[in-house]
């Protein structure tokens, strides 16, 4: 047999992950490590918009504060992609040319995936043709909950297959899934489907990201290449709004998954307001000085 | 559908042995902890009748810092003139003013003593860690709000007592003497302490000699919190010193805390008398593992079974029961966690592993990891860097090893793990009951009704069910078997106090 | 005239594990009355027998102690019950030995309520003495009450009957198996005792009585590794008593002592002397989805 049985649930303890997530926080980050895990966080950024009034225009400006974080520092890392709705992935494409961005779109009916499969099948193809690199799907979270996982399953393995040769994160909007066994069946499914990536939120639904969820489907990630060698990414989305949070989602990633997830290619951030805050704390580590959002452009 | 139809094969993993690897691109920068603000003398006397005194004898013995080998400061040798005259200081508060208070007053002394405690936390952490080698994140997390928390708990019983003794009527002892260990050095002295204190008794405590500094601190505190003069003394010293107060002809009741031997010794010098004791010893926990367990959280469980504080706890997890089905995956998994864990500086907020306590305990631990593989044990043991000096060991697992293994069967108090497999759920319950020892065990399973199963047929006076080594003040602490008699924690602590 | 019957003596052995054997030492004592009266051979139990006896005690602990509570309390009861029937037996075996009728009529009385009285807290002392703890932390915290394991015990000398009974009674109350020492001047009550346990329900192995010399015993009954506990209800000879508590150390046995001098008294019936062999196990369980 190919996969788990779905129908068979792998016990996690609440208050155990919990305990983890805590001790994890209790991590002090200082002076270079500290510098170092800024810029690191910020090349894991998926800055994002997400809005309906998404337009062009803002969209352009959101490209340029990605290819260009804070002209004051010459030596900053990018953000590793730009993530906006199918409809706005052309301009971001256009923008970041020769930047080595990528362009991540949602897409399979954003955010609540209540569309039939073709639907959502071709809302990914669109993206993918405009020229997206990345796509970030959501999971039928009523299917699951009703416990249709073949079902979640073959939506999942559908989608990747129209991705092509894009990147493919699956949402699992933890925040709808309410217990962290279903998280960890999700991810179990996600990451047999073929996701490159697993994902926590869309950013819509609150809670959004925490550090026990992003923990548990560290872990399932863990156990995935345990088992089969694959190494499948992580993307908390939602709610990280600051270097602190950032700089403690990486140690959790450290000491969960090991250095060879500590880069773009297998950790993102899904984020807006992340970007500033650790902008301002890397110039305040190399100035010494407690900073001001005036400081720092706010596209 | 019969039976008989060939069922699909479930589902195996291809196990590609995959490592982890962390080795880090990104190292955690050395944070430490600020430990100039918390005073340490050059010279510790004894506190007896509420006053800092010369030792009869004039003898003092040094204190090292165990992660640096460096003399810290140096305490005072109790001899037998020296112990008498705290039991006389003791039993004159007793009869005295100590009996004046009203149970209400009293307490309000210990809130005192509480509320004072958490004022100067850090300082009483900074030092902990200094003189005992633990991990700065322990003392700051674990040992001081504890030790706060316990003398708030027992405060509020000082005027309640009644209510925890249907039928009877309540009276302390008279004089307490209290010997505690050195891997919890405050929050020992806490458990004894709080509870003589609140059902009224007076007490003369010695704590260990390696690990006497927060003790002394104490003291201080203690004259800040203005305690009528005699009511806790402290005398400071080795085992002479100890044997000095257990058979001391004044002494009520005893209090010991520590070695399952030393305890053995207690109890036999108590022979033919009327004092009363209390005896909290060693222990070889076991940790049960089912297939059924959250594995994650129980490998964490483990972590913290048997790493924290060095592996100097009683209660340790040190021997680790899993189910066979999981075994791979838990020791696996095991291994990985361990690579993680950081050793060394104890006054780094980071460090996960502090030092070994004393040069004797480390040479004892050293010993256990050689007999080990004599015995023919497979170690593993981490990768991480140690420091050159000061004592330090790397978190220890053995694997292939069985119940006739001395690694198994005796109490190492150090960061060693053994590892064995068992079956059934009646084999694994044997084999964790299969010890002289019964203060803790651990049991780890998704299913209620197993855990109360296995919960009741393990012996030990703690059961940790999908968690391991958490204490609180209400609750009761203490051995079956060897590991003691009585309990210590809790409503129940409080009968170790009491005339019966 | 009619030949004058000869009565049946009865042969007085000791219990251990549900049958009646005598020692394996093959040794017996002489028992008088009160007047020094020849009244029959009672058994003089060896260290072996004691071996036997712990070894015995030890394979009916688990059995013992899982049983309900309820169920324990009826056993208790149904003691009681058979007591009360054999009333007259008693009346025979404590006249002789110095109980005047109504002394006698007493003790039996008390021995009879004593049962009851224990009977009725086997299911209550675990509500009175356990405790849900209010930890700070998310978990769900609960102590309970779980017998010590295997009691050897020194029944009072001068109160063969409702001493014996006040003394085992808790014991078996809490789900303890326990080895007695009868009272060494008058064994006979005891082993009377021992029958009506026998028609008890009274699983076989849960008590168990020698009868023999204190002197020659104390020194087994103390270094047993196996026994848990050890109680003594007279005052001991200063010397006796210090060997038992040294030897104790052997194994960290709990020590009981109880020197009671009235064993009528209301105070000698209590549920500390249950909680005296028991321990407390706390329990710990995270409380979350």
């Amino acid at each position: 047999m190919k996969y788990p049985d779905f129908n068979q649930t792998i016990p996690i303890d609440e208050v155990g992950v919990e305990e983890r997530v805590s001790r994890l926080n209790k991590r002090s980050i200082k002076k270079d490590s500290k510098i170092q895990a800024l810029k690191m966080a910020l090349s894991m950024i998926d800055h994002t918009t997400l809005e309906g009034s998404d337009s062009p225009g803002k969209v352009i400006q959101l490209c340029k504060k990605a290819r260009q974080p804070h002209p004051a520092i010459p030596d900053l890392p990018t953000v590793a992609a730009v993530c906006v709705y199918p409809r706005m992935v052309s301009v971001a494409k256009k923008e970041l040319k020769g930047s080595g961005i990528h362009v991540a779109s949602v897409a399979t009916a954003f955010p609540s995936g209540q569309a039939p499969l073709s639907q959502r099948l071709e809302d990914t193809k669109f993206a993918v043709e405009e020229g997206a690199d990345e796509i970030d799907m959501v999971i039928s979270r009523g299917a699951f909950l009703n416990g249709e996982f073949q079902l979640v399953f073959d939506e999942i393995a559908a989608v990747k297959e129209a991705c092509g040769d894009a990147h493919l994160k699956v949402i699992l909007e933890t925040g709808e899934l309410h217990t962290f066994e279903n998280v960890r069946k999700a991810s179990d499914i996600a990451m047999h489907a073929g996701a490159d990536f697993i994902k926590t939120s869309t950013g819509k639904v609150s809670p959004a990201a925490t550090q026990p969820v992003t923990l548990v489907m560290l872990e399932a990630i863990r156990d995935f290449y345990y088992d089969t060698g694959k190494m499948i990414g992580m993307k908390p989305a939602g709610g990280i709004r600051t270097a602190k949070q950032a700089i403690q989602y990486l140690v959790i990633v450290k000491e969960t998954l090991g250095a060879a997830w500590l880069n773009k290619d297998y950790f993102r951030f899904g984020a807006s307001s992340l970007t500033n805050d650790l902008l301002m704390q890397i110039v305040k580590q190399q100035t010494g000085h407690y900073q001001s959002l005036d400081y720092f452009s706010n596209d | 559908m019969s039976n008989t139809e060939t069922k699909e094969a479930a589902y195996k993993p291809t196990s590609p042995n995959s490592k982890l690897d962390f080795a880090s691109v990104w190292e955690y920068a050395p944070a430490p902890q600020d430990s100039k603000f918390a005073e340490v003398k050059e010279q510790y006397d004894l506190f007896i009748g509420g006053k800092f005194v010369k030792p009869s004898k004039g003898r003092y013995f040094k204190s090292t810092n165990p992660a640096t080998e460096e003399v810290i400061t140096e305490f005072a040798e109790a001899t037998q003139k020296d112990v008498d005259k705290a039991v006389k200081a003791a039993r004159k508060a007793f009869e005295g003013e100590w009996s004046r208070i009203s149970a209400k007053e009293r307490g309000k002394y210990l809130y005192r003593i509480a509320r004072m405690l958490q004022e100067r936390a850090r300082e009483f952490a900074v030092l902990e860690s200094m003189d005992g080698g633990k991990p700065i994140r322990e003392s700051r997390d674990v040992d001081i709000p504890l030790v706060a928390a316990y003398f708030f708990y027992y405060a509020g019983w000082a005027d309640k007592l009644e209510y925890a003794f249907p039928g009877k009527k309540p009276e302390p002892y008279g004089v307490c003497g209290q010997i505690i260990p050195w891997n919890f050095p405050l929050l020992m002295l806490a458990w004894k302490i709080a509870p003589a204190l609140a059902t009224g008794n007076t007490v003369v405590l010695k704590p260990a000699e390696t690990t006497s500094l927060t003790a002394l601190k104490f003291a201080e505190l203690v004259k800040d919190c203005g305690l009528p003069d005699g009511v806790i003394n402290i005398v400071t010293g080795a085992g002479q010193t100890g044997s000095e107060i257990v058979n001391h002809k004044d002494v009520d009741k005893v209090a010991f805390t520590g070695s399952t031997n030393v305890g053995k010794i207690i109890q036999k010098s108590l022979a033919g008398t009327d004092k009363k004791y209390t005896l909290e010893l060693g222990g070889k926990g076991a940790m049960l593992i089912f297939e059924d367990a959250p594995i994650d959280q129980a490998v964490e469980g483990i972590i913290n079974a048997i790493y924290f504080n060095q592996g100097h706890v009683c209660c340790a997890g040190s021997r680790l029961l899993v189910q066979e089905g999981v075994a791979d995956k838990v020791i696996q998994k095991l291994k990985d966690r361990l690579e993680t864990l950081i050793v060394g500086d104890p006054l780094d907020k980071n460090t996960d592993i502090g030092a070994i306590n004393s040069k004797e305990q480390f040479e004892t631990v050293n010993k256990y990891l050689e007999l080990g593989v004599e015995e023919g044990a497979e170690v593993y043991q981490s990768k991480c860097n140690i420091p050159d000096n000061g004592y330090f060991i790397r978190p220890t697992l053995f694997t292939n090893v069985s119940q006739s293994n001395r690694v198994v069967q005796e109490e190492i108090f150090g960061p060693v793990l053994t590892v064995q497999t068992f079956r059934t759920a009646d084999e694994g319950i044997e084999k964790a009951n299969n010890t002289p020892y019964g203060l803790a065990n651990g049991v780890w399973t998704d299913k209620g009704s197993k855990i109360f199963k296995v919960g009741s047929k393990m012996r030990s006076g703690v059961i940790w069910a999908n968690t391991y080594n958490k204490f609180d003040p209400t609750s009761p602490f203490g051995g079956y078997k060897e590991s003691g008699v009585g309990r210590e924690g809790g409503m129940h602590g409080l009968a170790a106090y009491i005339k019966n | 005239m009619a030949e004058e019957r000869i009565d049946v003596k009865k042969t007085y052995k000791m219990y251990i594990g549900g049958d009646f054997p005598r020692s394996e030492s093959g040794r017996t004592y002489k028992v008088f009355t009160s007047d020094d009266e020849f009244l029959a051979n009672a058994c003089q139990g060896s260290r072996k027998d004691f071996r036997d006896a712990v070894k015995i005690a030890r394979g009916a602990f688990s059995g013992w102690s899982s049983r309900s509570a309820y169920n324990r309390g009826q056993i208790l009861y149904r003691i009681a019950e058979m007591l009360e029937d054999r009333r007259d037996q008693f009346m025979r075996e404590l006249g002789p030995i110095g109980f005047k009728t109504a002394e006698a009529e007493a003790d039996i009385n008390a021995a009879i309520d004593r049962c009851i009285y224990y009977a009725g807290w086997t299911d209550k002392y675990q509500q009175v003495f356990g405790s849900v703890n209010p930890v700070a932390s998310s978990h769900f915290n609960f102590s309970m009450l779980e017998p010590t394991g295997v009691v050897a015990a020194f029944a009072p000398e001068k109160s063969p009957l409702l001493g014996l009974v006040s003394l085992i009674a808790p014991i078996i109350a809490g789900g303890n198996v326990c080895v007695i020492l009868a009272s060494e001047k008058y064994p006979l009550p005891a082993i009377t005792f021992a029958e009506v346990l026998n028609d008890s329900d009274v699983p076989a192995g849960v008590v168990n009585i020698l009868t023999g010399f204190r002197e020659e015993l104390a020194e087994h009954f103390s270094t047993h590794m196996d026994v848990n506990a050890m109680c003594y209800t007279d005052d001991l000879p200063k010397e006796m008593k210090k060997m038992i508590d040294e030897n104790a150390s052997l194994n960290v046995k709990r020590i009981v002592k109880r020197p009671v001098k009235d064993w009528y008294d209301e105070a000698v019936q209590s549920p500390y002397f249950v909680t005296d062999f028991q321990e407390t196990k706390t329990t710990w369980h995270p409380v979350g989805f």
